[in-house]
């Protein structure tokens, strides 16, 4: 069961946490007490993009010539050292003709994307909004 | 498991897993809320799959 910290952080102290929340997922939750929910978010988002490099997705590389690629690699990033690690292991390429492709893509995209939810969940929780 | 179906289950486990655990602080209720999204999930992907069946696509 969670526990809500009673403790209203400042602006620059709920930042930091918050940088913590999106380079490791989950860290955020579990720095504010709330033990719960962030085993969940360190367990289910990190497993859910480490699916989309198994089905062989890509990490998009940051390309401004290329709207969407762009915006997909921002989402990518939302990761945060998972990210970091997979791209320094190398494998990042994806296989753009596995049947997977596309799948590993998606859950690659909406595991970072959903970081970034659990990011500004953490900073709620830190300024004592919630 | 890389089946359409099997990775649809997965993603929506996933997300379902997720949002729930944002949107609701006691366990019972992430349960419940866990359970809805998930079911959802699967009812509105398999109903859409069927209606975009007869299409020429």
């Amino acid at each position: 069961m969670s526990s809500p910290s009673a403790a209203v952080h400042s602006p620059f102290r709920a930042c930091l946490i918050c940088a913590a929340a999106w380079a490791v997922p989950g860290a955020g939750h579990l720095w504010l007490g709330r033990i719960q929910k962030g085993v969940v978010f360190l367990i289910t988002l990190p497993l859910m993009f480490a699916s989309g490099l198994w089905l062989e997705g890509r990490l998009f590389p940051f390309d401004v010539q290329q709207p969407l690629v762009a915006l997909m690699a921002v989402a990518d990033i939302g990761m945060g050292v998972p990210y970091g690690i997979a791209k320094a292991l190398g494998v990042e390429g994806g296989r753009v003709v596995s049947i997977t492709y596309e799948y590993g893509n998606h859950f690659i995209i909406v595991a970072g994307l959903l970081n970034m939810l659990v990011v500004l969940d953490v900073y709620d929780v830190a300024r004592g909004r919630k | 498991m890389t089946s359409h179906l099997g990775l649809m289950v997965l993603f929506s486990l996933f997300v379902s897993v997720v949002f729930a655990a944002l949107m609701r602080d006691q366990p019972a209720e992430q349960l419940k809320l866990f359970l809805r999204l998930f079911g959802g999930f699967l009812a509105a992907g398999i109903v859409l799959a069927w209606l975009l069946y007869p299409l020429p696509l």
